[in-house]
């Protein structure tokens, strides 16, 4: 079995700043993290190779210092790791970020699954592993939760989808989205950070995957994120004053009037 | 303070804080109140590849990666202890058990027990202590008499760590009476041997998740190549681990006093009293300088004890000792104050440092008594001086 893991490194907090000019979460001061869903994915992924053998190689497009999830990933079992980072990788937006990721499964070559998180923490969209599937033209199972059986040929997979479950089976190649319910990740092993420090990484660049300028970054990205801001939050209360039972039937009053049984 | 360990033991320090903070701190108190052996989290430390750190890559561990396995374990140990030192004597013992045939076992028995112990499919533990043997090492009842290619052994052992978790004993018996301590030798003992069973479990003051238990020998027949080098060596090599596991006992003490300090610390950063943070006060400010710097001084002390073994010096009972005693005195001292300084809510179960006041107590007992570290202490002195007089 021949497993990738695509991983995205993130910001620590989801309650990152906001640059409201540029539309860009503002970054700097803010430590960076495997984004946690795609812990689930790896761990699925260790399971399933410890079980049936094979090798899980995990990939991440982003700058070089996204390098340390890849270190990570490899210090909790990963084999093999690929950076995939180019100065024209940057703006990227869904649909190009997932068209870089599914080229670079293609030159990895020879794999049965795509394992990702259900999405990162940052951005939100839950698009990458899906359109991964789609620019690999490969089946897709989002929002797994459970992953009943897997042999070479076929997987059989519970999503978990809104008031039940849906089970899926499918043929392989195919990419699978994981929710947090899947398992529990693994910690780091003392051999697995031994690894982590040694393994070389290499760093794969627009020209290394063949793609063009109008395929990656920014030129390739046919969506823009025009404004982005935090929600307002509203605070709608009354203060009032008085002796307690002019109060009490003030709320009395109220509640009735706003028809609260 | 920084002690510039290298990258290696810096792993260890990594892995083991991770376990404490997503494993260890979240159960801690429900294992101590019901008494109960962390037989999960072992199993995560076996996966994160712990248990092997002081055994050598031969047998199937890693210990020449971190210089030796000494600092290795004392890193590890006191990591854990930090969080729970019920937990961490689970660990520590662990390696207490298979110290006995790291150190004077033959080829055949490392080769046969060393790799399951490196890799957690089993757990060991060491026998010595009797009702009537504890500081007197010398007054072991239980016997092992010859018969054959066996060893017969007759007798019980008393407040075993691990005792009932473990698969694998190394017991300190009698095999010539008539000779004291000088007839005493080492086996190895596999749980399932017909005639060995466990007995009273025992409910402690602390380190509640660790288990304590009594081993019963009767007729219990086992084969000539598990004695443990030479019959009669049998205290020496008991001697010899105990001076090897005592920086696991300080670190284990260390570990423990730097978790009360850091509950302190945070507490009175807190907690307000007459309208400001209690660590505004000079009375507190005081009492947790001097427990910050008594626990660095154990660390230091702990920690050069460590290197010693790990350098190779031969001789270090003195100094072993010294770890241990001093260590164990901050342990009860800094817990103790942190209970202090958290008033009221220290004496309360809702926080950790009345538990870990009663995980300190033990380290000023086991292992030898502190009272006998320091006439190992004070011996070592009087030959020391002797023999500059010559």
């Amino acid at each position: 079995m021949r497993i990738v893991v695509a991983v995205k490194q993130v910001p620590d907090t989801a309650e990152v700043r906001i640059d409201e000019e540029r539309g860009t979460l503002i970054r700097e001061g803010i430590p960076s993290i495997l984004n946690p869903f795609d812990a689930y994915a790896l761990e699925e992924a260790f399971k399933w190779r410890d079980e049936l053998g094979g090798t899980v190689i995990v990939v991440s497009m982003g700058p070089p210092q996204a390098e340390a999830v890849l270190r990570e990933a490899v210090s909790m079992g990963a084999d093999e790791a690929v950076l995939l980072s180019d100065r024209a990788f940057a703006g990227a937006d869904t649909w190009a970020t997932s068209h870089t990721l599914a080229t670079a499964v293609e030159k990895i070559g020879d794999i049965d699954i795509v394992l990702t998180g259900k999405q990162a923490i940052d951005g939100d969209t839950a698009q990458t592993g899906p359109s991964i599937a789609a620019s690999l033209d490969w089946p897709q199972i989002t929002f797994v939760g459970k992953v009943r059986e897997l042999t070479g040929k076929h997987i059989i997979a519970e999503r978990y989808v809104e008031g039940g479950s849906e089970v899926i089976k499918s043929s392989l190649p195919v990419v699978v989205t994981v929710l947090k319910d899947a398992n529990i990740p693994r910690l780091p092993s003392l051999k697995g950070k031994m690894k982590a420090r040694k393994i070389e990484i290499p760093v794969w660049g627009k020209d290394d995957l063949e793609l063009s300028e109008g395929e990656v970054g920014l030129d390739g990205s046919p969506t823009r994120v025009v404004s982005i801001a935090t929600p307002e939050i509203f605070t709608d209360g009354q203060i009032h004053h008085g002796e307690p039972e002019e109060l009490a039937k003030l709320m009395a009053d109220s509640l009735l009037g706003t028809e609260v049984s | 303070m920084n002690y510039y360990i290298s990258e290696e033991l810096n792993d260890i320090k990594e892995i083991c804080a991770e376990i404490a903070e997503k494993y260890i701190v979240p159960i801690r108190a429900e294992l101590d109140e019901e008494n109960r052996f962390p037989r999960e989290i072992m199993k995560i430390m076996a996966e994160s590849d712990l248990l092997g750190i002081y055994i050598p890559e031969e047998y199937g561990g890693s210990a020449e990666m971190f210089g030796g396995g000494s600092m290795a374990l004392s890193v590890a140990t006191e990591e854990l202890s930090r969080a729970c030192g019920g937990i961490a004597v689970s660990y520590a013992a662990n390696a207490l058990g298979a110290m006995p045939i790291l150190i004077s076992g033959s080829d055949e028995q490392k080769k046969k027990y060393l790799p399951d112990l490196a890799s957690g499919a089993k757990l060991a533990a060491f026998a010595l202590t009797e009702p009537e043997a504890g500081s007197d090492a010398g007054g072991v009842k239980t016997k092992a008499i010859k018969d054959g290619d066996h060893y017969v052994l007759n007798g019980t052992k008393q407040w075993i760590t691990n005792g009932g978790e473990a698969q694998i004993y190394t017991v300190i018996a009698l095999t010539d009476p008539s000779r004291g301590a000088r007839g005493l030798s080492a086996f190895i003992v596999e749980e399932g041997t017909p005639g060995f069973s466990y007995g009273k479990k025992e409910d402690k003051m602390g380190i509640r998740a660790s288990a304590t238990r009594e081993l019963i020998f009767e007729d219990c027949r086992i084969q000539e190549e598990n004695l443990i080098s030479r019959e009669g060596y049998g205290f020496i090599v008991a001697m010899k681990t105990l001076n090897r596991s005592r920086p696991g006992v300080a670190s284990q003490a260390v570990g423990i006093a730097q978790g009360a300090l850091d509950e302190a610390a945070k507490y009175a950063s807190e907690r307000k009293q007459f309208g400001q943070r209690i660590d505004s006060f000079q009375g507190i400010q005081f009492m947790l300088a001097d427990m910050a710097t008594q626990v660095e001084a154990a660390r230091a002390l702990t920690y050069s004890v460590a290197r010693m073994i790990d350098a190779g010096e031969k001789k270090y009972d003195k100094e072993s000792a010294m770890a241990k005693v001093f260590a164990s005195d901050v342990a009860m001292k800094v817990s103790t104050d942190a209970v202090q300084i958290l008033g009221g809510y220290g004496y309360m179960k809702e926080y950790p440092v009345e538990k870990m006041m009663r995980d300190a107590k033990i380290t000023q007992i086991y292992e030898g008594t502190n009272q006998i570290q320091r006439s190992v202490i004070a011996s070592a002195l009087i030959k020391e001086t002797a023999a500059r007089r010559k």
